[in-house]
């Protein structure tokens, strides 16, 4: 005798409400997620967006024979503790480079002191009240006003807030992924392509296979402890270089790249290979002409990410003596320098509250590079996807 | 299974000396210059014999259908003939399988000269992900067969007439060779292999992936290629055997039971086994 639907409909509500249940849960589950991650955006961009603008003074600036001697007198007492003192040591260096400066007194925008610039932001600041009176009487005189921050793209680090940029660190990072990439895509896909088209299955292969595997789980900062080991002690490659940083890197690429060239060159069907040892091709004709090619995407969208892995790494760097304080903007490989994360690490631990906006800021730029990258990845992916 | 070793000589036999490799019956239209002799090839992947003393002779210019039921030995054989079985890892090979006077599993012999004049087609089509340009052109290119551009437009052209893919594709050969249909896709294959002027054309199952008026069309492509090449074809399907093949070769668990003429092979199979394959009692 079978049950009626009325019946079963019953015992099904139960299972019903279960599915329900879950369902809710694991929506749940993503809502927060997202919750967390749109937090995350958010706090990053009401702290770091300030730092794209600086604040300025209009100040009467009197190019004399006592500015050249004493930056400071250049500009009047008054005003003197709101102009930026970095700014105010450049002065005898444009006098020099621009004679016809020198016995003119004129009206200029000149960069504030990082306390008036986080006063105009409405944030906590130390200057005297009088001082404050006068920063007020500034900017409504249209004197003072906050405008975008150039030098935080084109200058490198500074002890003082207003001058702070993340040129060195962004050049830093360009040179020693450079070095990153010219190391490990050529050693990575090659030896992604031995293990995977030449090497006989055999013990070796195999327990080579399980160690590059764990090495992509390693502690980054171990790797820094080799490359400290390696390359500086034992080769005496220049530390905190992009040249022993990028090196470093690659110990930590390798692996990422080899494993996605393996998993590239395994999706390529036997029967390409088939046909190309059909028409008589020698191995290594079967790898370049064929195999190679049809997996190209898939190694670069693998090299890209293991490239974004590195971008972000600072652990590793901090022991090859990256994090450190760079002002100049690195020209070669074998210079000191700094790297975005690096200086991000740097800025945060800077006692100086406008600092904080700087850091935020930092990790705005480094974020936007790291998901364009990640955004090419995918575009690449996409584009090159074959189906067979 | 029980009669395997009763049923091979049940049958009297003709009384004719047949040296081993031979067929059972001559094929007196057929060309009889040899271009492949196997004798005793054994061959296993790991512990498991997959063929077990294996003697044919391969004749020039001719047809050579392979059939018997699936894990038969068939396709396994016909991959030894190019040493396409090289890129199994567990393989061993053990006989003579002599081409122009030469072992090919010699360690002298170069896989890659070898698969030079044995071409392959298999069975589901697999033109390279290139133009259908490119798919002919690369091989002879590769093996220095053509030096100037006009040669090679000339080697394509040839190679795709002689396919009987031409007409259909002349005006389209920049496009991808995975664009065309499964039987063009196929004839292409074919063209690709017979680009390099190979002696033998081994063929996987070449129709088993294709509709039937594609299938009829590689089969007349057989017959007109076999003026100029040996092809040796393993096939599922005996009609196709029995239409395109002059000789038969008929393998089962490993060995190969019957090598005869194929109109005698289907119309008086000497072994039992391959009667009873023939008529359909299993397979």
């Amino acid at each position: 005798m079978s049950q009626s639907f009325d019946e079963i409909t019953a015992q099904l509500k139960r299972r019903h409400r279960k599915s329900a249940r879950l369902k809710w849960m694991s929506m749940g589950a993503l809502i927060l997620a997202a919750a967390f991650l749109v937090v995350f955006i958010g706090d990053m961009l009401v702290k770091g967006l300030p730092a794209f603008q600086q604040a300025q003074v209009q100040v009467e600036v009197s190019y004399t024979e006592q500015s050249m001697q004493i930056p400071p007198a250049a500009v009047n007492d008054e005003v003197r503790n709101l102009v930026s003192r970095g700014y105010l040591r450049l002065i005898p260096g444009r006098m020099r480079d621009n004679p016809e400066l020198m016995g003119t007194t004129r009206m200029e925008w000149v960069l504030a002191d990082a306390e008036v610039d986080q006063y105009l932001k409405g944030h906590y600041t130390r200057l005297s009240d009088s001082q404050k009176r006068t920063v007020d009487r500034l900017e409504e005189a249209g004197r003072a006003e906050l405008r975008f921050n150039t030098r935080f793209f084109t200058s490198g680090d500074s002890k003082m807030p207003e001058l702070a940029g993340i040129a060195s660190a962004a050049v830093g990072t360009v040179l020693t992924l450079i070095v990153t990439m010219l190391v490990s895509f050529p050693i990575g896909v090659m030896t992604a392509v031995y293990l995977e088209e030449f090497a006989p299955d055999n013990r070796l292969t195999q327990i080579i296979e399980i160690n590059i595997n764990n090495l992509a789980a390693v502690p980054s900062i171990l790797f820094g402890l080799l490359g400290l080991a390696i390359y500086i002690n034992f080769f005496g490659v220049p530390r905190s270089t992009p040249l022993v940083g990028g090196l470093t890197l690659a110990l930590m690429t390798l692996p990422v790249i080899i494993i996605a060239t393996r998993t590239a060159l395994r999706s390529v069907p036997d029967t390409i290979r088939q046909a190309a040892f059909g028409v008589g091709c020698s191995r290594w004709q079967v790898v370049r002409d064929h195999v190679l090619p049809l997996s190209l995407p898939g190694i670069m969208t693998g090299s890209i990410i293991g490239l974004a892995q590195a971008m972000g790494e600072t652990a590793p760097l901090i022991i090859i003596g990256m994090v450190a304080f760079i002002p100049d903007v690195s020209t070669s490989f074998t210079n000191a320098a700094t790297v975005m994360p690096a200086q991000i690490f740097t800025w945060a631990g800077e006692p100086e509250r406008a600092f904080i906006e700087k850091t935020a800021g930092g990790i705005l730029v480094l974020l936007a590079v790291l998901i364009s990258l990640n955004a090419s990845a995918v575009w690449m992916r996409k584009k090159f996807e074959r189906r067979w | 299974m029980n009669q395997q070793n009763a049923d091979i000589e049940t049958r009297p036999t003709h009384k004719h000396e047949r040296t081993p490799g031979e067929p059972v019956n001559r094929n007196e239209d057929a060309n009889h210059e040899l271009s492949v002799r196997v004798r005793d090839l054994k061959l296993w992947y790991g512990n498991n014999q997959a063929l077990k003393n294996i003697n044919i002779d391969i004749y020039q210019k001719n047809v050579t259908a392979l059939i018997g039921p699936s894990g038969c030995g068939k396709s396994t054989f016909l991959r030894c003939l190019n040493r396409m079985n090289d890129l199994i890892r567990s393989v061993r090979i053990q006989g003579l399988i002599e081409m122009d006077g030469r072992d090919v599993n010699d360690a002298k012999m170069d896989e890659v000269a070898l698969r030079r004049r044995v071409g392959m087609v298999f069975q589901k089509p697999n033109p390279f992900p290139k133009s259908i340009y490119e798919n002919i052109a690369y091989a002879p290119r590769m093996h220095d067969l053509v030096s100037r551009k006009a040669e090679q437009d000339e080697l394509v052209e040839r190679a795709l007439r002689d396919a009987g893919l031409w007409n259909e594709v002349k005006d389209k050969l920049q496009e991808p060779g995975t664009s065309l249909s499964g039987g063009q896709q196929q004839r292409l294959c074919i063209a690709r292999a017979i680009a390099v002027k190979p002696d033998v054309i081994l063929m996987d199952e070449p129709t088993s992936a294709l509709d039937p008026i594609s299938t009829a069309t590689i089969e007349d492509l057989m017959d007109k290629l076999k003026k100029q090449f040996t092809i040796v074809t393993v096939t599922h399907n005996m009609q196709q055997a029995a239409r395109v093949a002059d000789y038969t070769a008929f393998f089962h668990l490993g060995e190969l039971i019957e090598y005869n003429d194929t109109r005698m092979m289907f119309s008086n199979p000497h072994t039992k086994k391959a009667e009873d394959y023939i008529t359909g009692r299993y397979g």
